[in-house]
């Protein structure tokens, strides 16, 4: 297969297209306008279709009306863009709408700036109104930034459900290089758009339930979906754990940043390991309940203020103590940063 | 083996041209590699920069805080990142542009003429970028200079009548680097 050197936000869009998205709606939004870009060029040569839509709302709705007649569709934006589009990814939830949706993270609350952040931890993995989840997905590499958007259109075909790439600033921004394997062309039953009822019943695509009982027994058939994706759907890496007195807990840029600081303090001869959830959710809680009287202290490291801390203070339920380090604002950890906050712990664990 | 270099100047003078085409010749070689653009509301005659990482193992923090090598363009960036360069780092020196000599004594330099000799021995100024590549990686190895140029004609189809000039800046830059070793 042949490798090439892409910019993360445009190898995105191109895996978008292999994995057979003919549709996409944006507006734009720093930093991930290579997306759009690159999409205003590229799908008209598959025979898709663009629109810069005239807000970010619209583009959500847009998104919408695609998945309901039955067509693979994404769109994209960065932090504040995705707070508008929370909206109608709820309403694709509740009428169980496959949509791929690409948020590359920049810092906040408001405006903030444009440089890379994951202070969208909270708003990907507890998103918009009512109850539902989006099945969200976290690179921490080009080459998986694109095999994730390939599993991502599977994956909300298969479930009915919003799929979400989460990726900070930096995977949007920087080139490395990526092969593009072949499409799983896996068959979707697809019965329930509406395409047009000559001859069949009407399909009704919809998320308004008016009677109660239907309401609640519609949110139990949607957790039921949500509990085969805890089942069956969980993503993680392990680093060196394997006798890891202390572990990081880091996803995307923050993860790759964290194991260069693994690496050299095991230089130093501290037995320390990662912890890097690919699925935040389902999040993979058994990837860190298991070290539960192994790892001593787990540190986890975010460009936030701490969000996805919650779930692994969650996961190992206060067995394991559960300590913080994060950069914000647009401020990215160095690897002697993190490596520093090890060094302290392994002093810590060892008095 | 990791080499990584931070390359800066200013808008125009093609430094991330010349850190994509390093990327991309460290692929073509089959190394492990990325490039990593500084971004953002970058001013006119401001600096811009990216850090290319080159790798026999996976590359872990794309982020350099000290790299190995510095490739500076103009003064700003090389006020702005010689200070950051690890001891016994390379430090490349655009002396057309830059009225100073390196400031640490702790690292390697090699100062380049670029835009003078871009316009006397290339005859194109905008080769300038070309012979810096070519002093870096004939100074460190990190790419062949094969590899180098088939990278630049990658880049360059339907442009191949300026293919000898940009070759030619990258053997004057491997030169100029070795009449310094």
């Amino acid at each position: 297969m042949e490798k090439l050197l892409m910019k993360g936000s445009e190898a995105i869009a191109e895996a978008a297209v292999r994995a057979g998205c003919k549709l996409f709606f944006g507006y734009p939004i720093t930093p991930q306008n290579e997306i759009p870009e690159y999409m205003s060029k590229r799908l008209f040569q598959v025979g898709g279709a663009f629109v810069q839509a005239e807000s970010e709302v619209a583009a959500s709705n847009m998104i919408y009306g695609s998945a309901a007649v039955g067509e693979r569709v994404m769109t994209s934006s960065s932090s504040p863009g995705m707070a508008l589009k929370q909206e109608a990814i709820s309403y694709c939830a509740g009428a169980e709408l496959p949509v791929v949706i690409v948020n590359i993270m920049r810092g906040g609350p408001g405006l903030g700036g444009i440089q890379p952040s994951q202070s969208d931890y909270w708003q990907a993995t507890k998103p918009g109104h009512g109850d539902f989840h989006s099945l969200v997905l976290a690179p921490a590499s080009i080459q998986e930034a694109v095999d994730l958007v390939m599993d991502a259109f599977d994956l909300a075909d298969q479930y009915r459900n919003p799929v979400l790439i989460l990726a900070d600033g930096l995977i949007g921004q920087m080139m490395e290089p990526v092969t593009f394997r072949q499409p799983t062309e896996r068959v979707f039953d697809k019965s329930w758009a509406v395409t047009g009822c000559v001859d069949r019943k009407p399909n009704i695509v919809n998320s308004l339930f008016l009677q109660p009982q239907d309401l609640e027994d519609h949110n139990h058939k949607l957790f039921r979906k949500y509990a085969q994706m805890e089942r069956e759907e969980v993503r993680v890496e392990e680093y060196l754990m394997d006798d890891a007195e202390l572990a990081i807990a880091a996803y995307g840029t923050t993860a790759r940043i964290a194991r260069t600081a693994v690496d050299a303090a095991r230089t130093e001869g501290i037995k320390v390991g990662l912890i890097r959830p690919i699925t935040l959710f389902p999040f993979p809680k058994a990837a860190f309940e298991r070290y539960v009287g192994q790892v001593k202290v787990l540190l986890d490291v975010e460009m936030s203020m701490g969000q996805m801390i919650e779930d692994v203070r969650l996961a190992v339920h206060d067995r394991i103590p559960v300590r913080f380090y994060g950069r914000v604002g647009g401020m990215v950890p160095s690897p002697g940063e993190i490596l520093d906050q090890i060094r302290t712990l392994a002093q810590e664990v060892s008095q | 083996m990791q080499y990584d270099v931070i390359i800066a100047g200013f808008g125009g003078q093609g430094v991330m041209l010349i850190g994509q085409l390093l990327s991309n010749a460290a692929m073509m070689q089959g190394s492990r590699t990325v490039w990593m653009p500084s971004y953002g509301p970058e001013m006119r005659g401001g600096t811009a920069n990216c850090t290319i990482i080159v790798s026999d193992e996976e590359i872990g923090s794309p982020v350099v805080p000290h790299p190995h090598a510095v490739i500076a363009m103009n003064r700003p960036s090389l006020d702005k990142f010689e200070p950051l360069l690890q001891p016994g780092g390379l430090l490349i020196i655009n002396a057309s542009l830059i009225d100073r000599k390196a400031a640490r004594d702790d690292v390697d330099v090699i100062y380049v003429d670029a835009n003078r000799l871009a316009e006397a021995e290339i005859g194109s100024a905008k080769s300038a970028n070309m012979i810096m590549l070519g002093a870096y990686i004939g100074r460190t190895g990190a790419a062949t200079p094969e590899i180098v140029k088939s990278a630049i004609a990658k880049k360059m189809v339907g442009k191949e009548k300026f293919l000898p000039a940009n070759e030619a800046a990258i053997d004057l830059g491997m030169k100029i680097a070795a009449e310094q070793a």
